[in-house]
């Protein structure tokens, strides 16, 4: 009875006895969450154009934060090593079609899964041996980022807001409409539509798939940028980072992994569910709740909607 | 019937297969075949099941690349089409099975017809500014007529997906004439229709030759269509040419009435 109690009754008494706790639980689970989102954001791009998983999208956020600050360690100033490290993913989009996919073009799904593994650890290998293997500090301030927080008096209690989070939520929120512009409104984001709907029907109108590829590998790198600033700006930058990728599976359970709103929508219910989790429930179990509770919330969801969220419902003909 | 009009027997060759073969691992599916497509003609390509017609078509247009043989487009020799050279030189295309882009409208789908047409860099695009907005109005315009002229106006917004499969057809159709191809390609395009839906088929078909003047190549099993429509017609068995000829002459060939009625052993 007692653990009953516990489990089902006693954090709902919590969460009413200190809303500004609960309020304070709910913001940094959507903070973490809206990060969460960007990094599925990475994958959904790249997934609905080629159908292929991209395991790499972890590393290339670690190799876009690294390049971004090591070109500033080089003396070259912020926004300067910025663009230049826009030129490196574009220059990363460009090589992964040519020596990855246009020789892979035509093979099962699964092989092309398999390449980015391998380009995972290449780009692992390849960039310690460029940046070194030491955590590196994310230029937040140069980049004109906010620092601090603000303290908001409310519902009897504090509840503070970092500024950095803000600033991540806007900017993911900016990106997600650009990118949702770009898609409904360009004869490019036509273009990629009609590619992730049918490779030959999209051939015979004359579309390039090579062009198609280096313009959402370089959509991914864009979005892989951001998420190393923001991420590398509230821990640091180091090579372990890309397990975040990981992090991203659950979010695309939940969310389809071909929809964009679904990787928002998805990020911020496990963001949200993991720290209400970990702060209410996981004192009942020891610590390290939130290592695994993702993947529970990802796996009940798939017990009723196995396309996801937003997922393209799956209809079968028997 | 559809009397071959001498203008178009003594017509340009607007493409040539020679010798053309294609195999997948063992199976032979195209064997030695050769044969052309004059400017303004409607060339039908019939055979029983298997014979190697879609196999044929998407050697056209460049999906496979076959092991021997040339193809001569518009006075350009090469050994293997490319898609994307294939679009751009002017060779348009409506699938077998339907290939739309199913999460599209109507109307979108047949915009990106224009895509190779389109040349605004997307930033303009976006701007929805200056002369892309006067490249976009000038597409749509033309995108529009086609729509008119299929008849598909009450569709233009929904989703294809979810269109009757006679409706999907016109759809292709109509992505494919938004290319205004030199050549297109029809892989039956009657197929699984019904009788009226077969006529307002055949009447488009007709039209489009007549009015755009556009070179057709089309695969169809429904003889009576293929009288009707077409002024020569090659007929395939097994991936060889057996016959090929007017309508007329072919329906005569011994070797197309054993090929389709079976030889008496």
């Amino acid at each position: 009875m007692d653990l009953l109690y516990q489990i089902f009754i006693d954090p709902f008494v919590q969460m009413g006895t200190a809303p500004d706790l609960l309020v304070q639980t709910l913001w940094e689970g959507l903070v973490g969450g809206v990060l969460y989102s960007l990094i599925a954001l990475g994958f959904v791009l790249i997934f609905k154009a080629s159908g292929v998983f991209n395991f790499a999208q972890g590393i290339m956020v670690v190799f876009a934060a690294m390049s971004l600050v090591s070109l500033y360690g080089l003396g070259i100033p912020a926004f300067v090593a910025l663009a230049l490290t826009f030129a490196i993913m574009l220059a990363l989009a460009w090589g992964v079609e040519r020596l990855v996919l246009r020789p892979l073009v035509n093979q099962p799904d699964i092989i092309l899964f398999m390449a980015t593994f391998g380009l995972t650890y290449f780009l692992i290998g390849f960039g310690e041996l460029v940046f070194g293997g030491e955590p590196k500090v994310m230029i937040a301030d140069q980049l004109f980022l906010p620092r601090g927080a603000y303290d908001i008096k409310m519902l009897g209690g504090f509840v503070s807001l970092q500024k950095i989070d803000i600033a991540a939520t806007v900017i993911a929120s900016l990106m997600v409409a650009a990118l949702a512009v770009f898609f409904q409104k360009t004869r490019i984001g036509r273009a990629l539509r009609a590619v992730a709907d049918s490779h030959r029907a999209a051939l015979s109108v004359g579309i390039s798939l090579e062009q198609i590829w280096v313009i959402v590998w370089f959509a991914a790198g864009i979005v892989a940028i951001v998420t190393g600033i923001m991420w590398g700006a509230r821990s640091q930058v180091e090579f372990s980072l890309q397990i975040i990728a990981l992090k991203a599976l659950p979010v695309l359970i939940l969310g389809g992994f071909t929809s964009i709103p679904g990787a928002i929508v998805g990020g911020v219910i496990i963001g949200v569910g993991e720290k209400l989790g970990e702060f209410y429930w996981g004192p009942l179990l020891g610590s390290g709740i939130e290592s695994w509770l993702a993947y529970m919330i990802a796996l009940a969801f798939l017990l009723f909607r196995p396309q996801g969220l937003f997922g393209e419902k799956i209809i079968e003909r028997v | 019937m559809r009397a071959p009009s001498s203008e178009v027997l003594a017509g340009q060759v607007l493409l040539s297969v020679e010798n053309v073969s294609l195999s997948f691992g063992g199976v032979k599916a195209i064997r030695d075949v050769s044969f052309d497509i004059r400017k303004g003609e409607i060339r039908a390509i019939i055979g029983p099941n298997g014979a190697g017609k879609t196999s044929l078509l998407n050697v056209i247009n460049g999906f496979y690349q076959p092991q021997e043989g040339r193809i001569t487009f518009r006075g350009e020799t090469r050994e293997k089409m490319r898609p994307y050279a294939a679009a751009r030189g002017g060779i348009a295309r409506t699938f077998q099975n339907v290939a739309l882009f199913k999460g599209m409208s109507a109307l979108d789908n047949i915009m990106t017809g224009r895509s190779l047409k389109m040349n605004r860099g997307f930033v303009w695009q976006l701007l929805r500014h200056g002369p892309a907005l006067a490249e976009e109005v000038e597409h749509r315009r033309r995108v529009e007529e086609i729509i008119d002229f299929l008849e598909i106006n009450a569709i233009r917004r929904v989703q294809v997906g979810r269109l009757p499969y006679g409706l999907q057809k016109r759809v292709e159709l109509g992505r494919a004439l938004a290319m205004e191809p030199d050549l297109l390609l029809l892989d039956e395009p009657m197929a699984g229709m019904n009788l009226e839906e077969k006529e307002d088929m055949s009447r488009f078909v007709l039209d489009v030759n007549n009015h755009y003047g556009t070179t057709i190549a089309l695969i169809e099993h429904d003889m009576g269509v293929v009288m009707d429509l077409s002024n020569r017609v090659l007929v395939l068995d097994y991936g060889r040419k057996i016959a090929d000829g007017t309508p007329d002459e072919v329906k005569a060939d011994r070797n197309v009435i054993d090929a389709y009625l079976g030889v008496a052993h």
